[in-house]
């Protein structure tokens, strides 16, 4: 009896001492600033990802998964400090001025090569947005009617990709710095649809445009290749091992679930495209 | 037997049929020509082996001049480079029309014309004043934006409007300086023979004037090729925004530098022949 105490007492103390070493790996000598966790985000970061452009405030997806991995890593709210980056700061070589970076980055082969990307921390269905009066033209949740419109994206995302893969529109795609020019375009008329991530799609319909209609979407489910977010960290950065395991955590205890279900409003009543 | 030095210096002279100042001056070339090219290869030594040196230097190869991604992406570059240049050649002619509208405008003597000749400042001030990324975007998005139809609504008739009016300004101004360089006397010299206003402008001044500003044109042309690529911004998948979807695709940068080699490819030819013209008209007129 006292042995076994003893022992599962030696075992529970060798646990706690892992414990804190892998903690230890998290939280001191490899951040670009020690005890402090720098995050990057984009700028400006778009709801619902980041709620007014404030990611201190913890309000929105992305910043509220950026402290729950912060936290799961070691780091209390106060050693977490903000910056921003944009998308190409994040691939170009040559010093990091972030620990990671979050900003609806799309997990490829090809960007993998580059930098690095922690495990998923959301799969995006992607949803088509058009207009009412495109919608009141005939434009239908088929592939058919969808690759019959006219078709804009933002450039330096995964959309004019799988754009060209899943809906082969028959007129050449008209490209975009971001997806403020894209809906600029939407209302010039000069473009029928786009291709966002859902809650992205979901706010531009109801907040930036007047007559926004989401006609269908690609769950990631049913999708062969479908949209991944990661975090990006430099290549081959110490804190890689940190991150996955955080990450790993959230979602096993549900919390990444619980974020998504608070800040990413439900997609339910968009019809999935077949 | 003694040969005096000079001599034999103007002995093999004579026999190609040069001077001694001509065989001296070629003695002084011939070796600026060797000490320009041994300091160009030292240089060009230093950069080679220090440069990788530096240590990032792996990762900037990797992510700059990348071959597997060059030769993945360049194809497609090239192709997307035909819209930079149909841009430019339908441009072109609309450019020089208004431009030279605009600097008789602003040339114009007569009082009843000065609405004519406000018209023409005020233009010019106001497309040389705004930077030509912002005129592509508030016409490019702006005029559509009014409710045209299809296909007048298009990007590329808007971003070529946007290019055409802010490019008119330039060559306009430097079309009105090489009017103003024709000297008054040629104008007196054209009413003395009994030419009107309007045939003097064409058959005395214009020829002059235009024939004067050709250099300078050709670099408005050089930078109009390269500004042809700011249409991007509007929607046109032309060879900047191609090699930005690549960027974004592979998160690597090479591609940038084969549109940069693309661009290279013209603007080069055109500085070269550029540069010539200036120098054909210096000695014309020294």
């Amino acid at each position: 009896m006292t042995r076994t105490t003893l022992l599962s007492g030696a075992a529970a103390l060798a646990l706690s001492a892992t414990g804190a070493a892998a903690q230890n790996a998290c939280t001191t000598g490899n951040t670009i600033e020690d005890g402090v966790l720098t995050i990057a985000t984009g700028n400006p970061a778009y709801y619902p990802w980041v709620m007014n452009d404030d990611p201190e405030s913890k309000e929105g997806f992305e910043a509220a998964v950026a402290y729950a991995v912060a936290n799961e890593m070691g780091y209390s709210d106060d050693q977490v400090v903000w910056t921003r980056s944009s998308f190409d700061q994040a691939i170009q070589p040559g010093a990091k001025n972030y620990d990671f970076n979050l900003q609806q980055f799309s997990i490829t082969e090809a960007r993998d090569e580059v930098i690095d990307f922690s495990v998923p921390y959301y799969s995006a269905a992607a949803a088509v947005l058009t207009r009412q009066p495109t919608a009141d033209a005939g434009a239908t949740n088929s592939i058919e009617s969808l690759s019959g419109l006219k078709w804009g994206a933002a450039a330096s995302t995964t959309a004019p990709t799988m754009i060209e893969n899943l809906i082969d529109p028959e007129d050449p795609l008209l490209l975009y710095d971001d997806s403020a020019d894209v809906v600029e375009a939407m209302k010039a008329n000069q473009i029928d649809a786009s291709l966002f991530d859902l809650p992205t799609a979901l706010y531009l319909s109801a907040v930036t445009l007047d007559d926004g209609v989401l006609v269908g979407q690609f769950p990631p489910a049913l999708s062969e290749n479908p949209d991944q977010f990661g975090l990006v960290l430099a290549e081959g950065s110490p804190l890689k091992t940190c991150v996955d395991a955080a990450i790993t955590a959230l979602e096993q205890d549900g919390t990444l679930a619980a974020l998504e279900s608070e800040w990413l409003a439900g997609a339910t009543g968009v019809p999935v495209i077949d | 037997m003694t040969v005096h030095p000079d001599t034999e210096a103007v002995a093999p002279a004579a026999a190609t049929g040069r001077t001694r100042r001509q065989a001296y001056e070629a003695r002084v070339r011939r070796r600026s020509t060797a000490v320009a090219a041994a300091s160009t290869a030292l240089v060009v030594l230093a950069i080679v082996t220090l440069v990788p040196l530096a240590p990032g230097w792996e990762a900037v190869k990797r992510s700059f001049f990348n071959g597997e991604v060059f030769a993945q992406t360049f194809p497609t570059l090239v192709q997307a480079f035909l819209w930079d240049l149909a841009i430019f050649a339908w441009s072109v002619p609309m450019i020089t029309v208004i431009a030279l509208a605009v600097a008789l405008a602003r040339d114009a003597r007569s009082p009843a014309l000065f609405p004519l000749k406000l018209f023409g400042m005020l233009y010019t001030d106001i497309f040389r004043g705004i930077p030509v990324i912002l005129v592509v975007y508030l016409i490019g998005f702006g005029i559509p934006g009014l409710g045209l139809p299809r296909p007048w609504n298009s990007p590329y008739i808007w971003g070529t409007v946007a290019l055409v009016l802010t490019y008119s300004a330039y060559v306009a101004e430097i079309f009105r300086s090489g009017i103003e360089s024709i000297h008054d006397s040629q104008r007196a010299a054209a009413a003395s023979l009994g030419l009107g206003r309007a045939d003097t402008m064409r058959y005395v001044v214009l020829p002059q004037a235009i024939r004067r500003v050709v250099p300078a044109n050709m670099n408005m042309l050089i930078a109009l090729q390269k500004d042809v690529a700011l249409l991007s911004f509007i929607g046109p998948v032309e060879v900047l925004r191609q090699a930005g979807v690549f960027k974004s695709l592979l998160a690597n940068f090479t591609p940038y530098v084969g549109a940069a080699l693309i661009f290279l490819a013209v603007t080069i030819p055109a500085t070269r022949y550029a540069d010539y013209l200036m120098a054909r008209q210096r000695r014309e007129r020294s």
